[in-house]
């Protein structure tokens, strides 16, 4: 039990060790990387193991290693239960003006979609909608809520 | 399209003022450090109009009150400071017909109003006077009559009239804003249209909250609406007839239409169209339907809006990496940068004047509401807040109202939406009363015009 904590400490160490190596310039905090959100307080579960949401940076649709590993568990999923269709719901945080914060939401949710693509799911069972800034899920005005609020959804359509 | 419902009946005559030169006059270009102290003379009611108008409309004086919205605008425009009516020493009626100026005088005030309403073939008639103080003369003279209904609207005609003879520049005072009335928890707002007049008063609700609606804007030409609504959660821009309820959906568009305004001749809509996580900007034409690409890149290219004349687009995209406002020529050609200041730029609007275009800007952490010179140059920023956005012009070009949101904690206490206006000098600062939280104003054109 004390051994198995200690070698997980290890590991973390290590692990966070390896990634400020990588980036030495990104700030990592045990909720967001850079400022990429990589908490789990908001992550939901479209089956067990495969979570529902992928984060990204400010004004960034580009997929981080995570969002495309979460991605690929949806593909797999989406595979496995081929009469499922689901709605890419694309956000972005308060901090940018309303009609640009659609734009990106929308580009957000099409980065999700391009990559389920390339993993063998059909465009046809993949609707995209942007809600802007329209629907945070924290209401908070401080870096880690923004962070929460930058997300592309996958939500079961039917 | 007509504007029988809003428009004045009948302006009927102009009474020879005895002067046609007037001496006050009132500079708009700086910061108003010293506001012209104005009296407005309660109007006078006819005696035996008295009654008419306690039965019509419950209103012990409705002089006073048509005075009251008068003063309300002149106050809120920052150029004039309206003296209080205590200290008043000559009578309405007496003062309408000649005002003993050294009473005037005596407290202080440069411009004086009289006037006198009554009640004749089922109309209200507005009769005013816009008094030289110390030159004792009278610059302005003027009647009307309208639907007894309509009395705010009298106070603001009265308004704008006062305002072009001492500016020498059109008023905006007799106009009305449409903005997004919110409520609920910050993670899931109820938003509806609303529509009220500029001062706040005879608020409308133009959709009941069952759908996200966002970013209305009027046709300058009419009472003709354009916005985004979520209505089915298919995000599409509508057009609203705002008399008659009538709404439709903007063109037959497979996803995504947002950022809709109106060319300046209110004949073709400019919105975004998002595909494939790629926005572009297109037109349309209200009478033929026809669509038109206006940019082509695969950037998001939003928030477009034309110059007076209509033969230019300024608009706002992230094709350098970051958002930045541009300029075009109105088929697409001739694209060019022209925000080039530290921080990111949005939401890009032509003033009216067509020599200036305000913007939103983001820099350090901080929003900022500014102007610059159609070719980028004189950047001047107006005000500073934790967040602010989306200005829209009055139709004058000299005030611009934009909204406003404060910081809260994660449970979403703090959190508050709200209209605010900001002379074009920067002075004047003032939040827009209105009975719910607030965004996305839009500026009506002169309703009497």
């Amino acid at each position: 039990m004390k051994l198995n904590k200690i070698f997980k400490n290890i590991l973390l160490v290590v692990f966070a060790g390896l990634i400020l190596s990588a980036c030495a310039t990104k700030k990592v905090t045990n909720q967001m990387q850079g400022d990429v959100y990589t908490g789990k307080d908001t992550v939901e579960y479209l089956a067990s193991g495969v979570p529902d949401r992928v984060f990204f940076a400010t004004n960034e649709s580009v997929l981080t290693t995570a969002s495309r590993e979460t991605l690929r568990k949806q593909a797999a999923w989406l595979r496995k239960n081929s009469k499922i269709n689901i709605v890419l719901e694309g956000h972005a945080d308060e901090r940018g003006t309303r009609e640009y914060n659609l734009a990106l939401g929308e580009r957000r949710a099409n980065a999700a979609k391009d990559y389920l693509m390339t993993y063998g799911i059909s465009g046809n069972r993949i609707s995209v909608i942007s809600y802007g800034k329209e629907r945070p899920v924290d209401s908070g005005s401080n870096p880690l809520a923004w962070s929460k609020n930058r997300r592309s959804v996958s939500v079961k359509a039917n | 399209m007509k504007k029988t419902k809003f428009y004045l009946f009948v302006l009927l005559l102009i009474l020879l003022p005895k002067t046609s030169f007037g001496l006050i006059e009132v500079d708009i270009t700086r910061g108003n450090l010293n506001p012209l102290p104005i009296a407005v003379s309660p109007l006078f009611v006819e005696t035996k109009s008295v009654k008419d108008f306690q039965n019509l409309l419950k209103k012990d004086n409705i002089g006073e009150d048509i005075s009251a919205v008068v003063e309300n605008n002149l106050k809120s425009s920052g150029l004039f400071n309206p003296l209080k009516r205590e200290a008043f020493l000559q009578k309405p009626d007496i003062a309408h017909l000649k005002p003993r100026f050294e009473d005037w005088s005596l407290i202080k005030a440069q411009a004086l109003i009289t006037g006198e309403v009554k009640y004749e073939n089922e109309k209200l008639r507005v009769e005013f006077r816009l008094w030289d103080v110390l030159a004792g003369k009278e610059m302005m003279a003027l009647a009307f009559t309208t639907v007894p209904d309509n009395w705010r609207r009298v106070g603001h005609i009265i308004t704008d009239k006062v305002y072009q003879r001492l500016t020498g520049e059109k008023g905006y005072f007799d106009t009305r804003i449409i903005y997004v009335s919110e409520k609920g928890p910050k993670t899931n707002r109820v938003k509806k249209l609303a529509i009220m007049d500029q001062d706040g008063y005879n608020t409308k609700y133009l959709t009941l909250g069952n759908e996200l609606v966002l970013t209305p804007r009027f046709n300058p030409t009419n009472q003709m609406v354009t916005y985004l609504s979520y209505f089915k959660n298919l995000p599409r821009v509508y057009l609203l007839d705002i008399e008659t309820g009538v709404q439709e959906v903007v063109g037959d568009f497979p996803g995504m239409t947002f950022a809709p305004r109106f060319s300046p001749d209110g004949k073709k809509i400019i919105m975004s169209f998002a595909k494939d996580g790629n926005s572009d900007i297109y037109t349309m034409d209200l009478e033929n339907r026809i669509v038109e690409k206006i940019t082509n890149h695969p950037s998001i290219d939003t928030s477009p809006s034309f110059s007076p004349d209509g033969k230019y687009i300024c608009f706002n995209s992230d094709r350098s990496g970051y958002q930045q406002i541009y300029v075009m020529k109105s088929d697409g050609t001739k694209v060019k940068r022209i925000s080039f200041g530290k921080g990111l730029y949005g939401t890009p609007v032509w003033s009216p004047r067509g020599d200036l275009i305000a913007f939103t800007k983001l820099h350090k952490g901080k929003f900022y509401i500014g102007v610059m010179r159609v070719d980028g140059s004189g950047e001047r920023l107006l005000t500073e807040n934790y967040y602010q956005e989306a200005p829209s012009w009055s139709p004058n070009g000299r005030v611009l109202i934009f909204y406003r949101e404060t910081k809260s904690d994660s449970e979403g206490k703090g959190f508050s939406a709200k209209l605010w206006s900001i002379d074009l000098t920067g002075y004047n600062e003032r939040l827009v009363d209105t009975e719910t939280d607030a965004s996305d104003p839009s500026w009506s054109s002169l309703l009497s015009e």
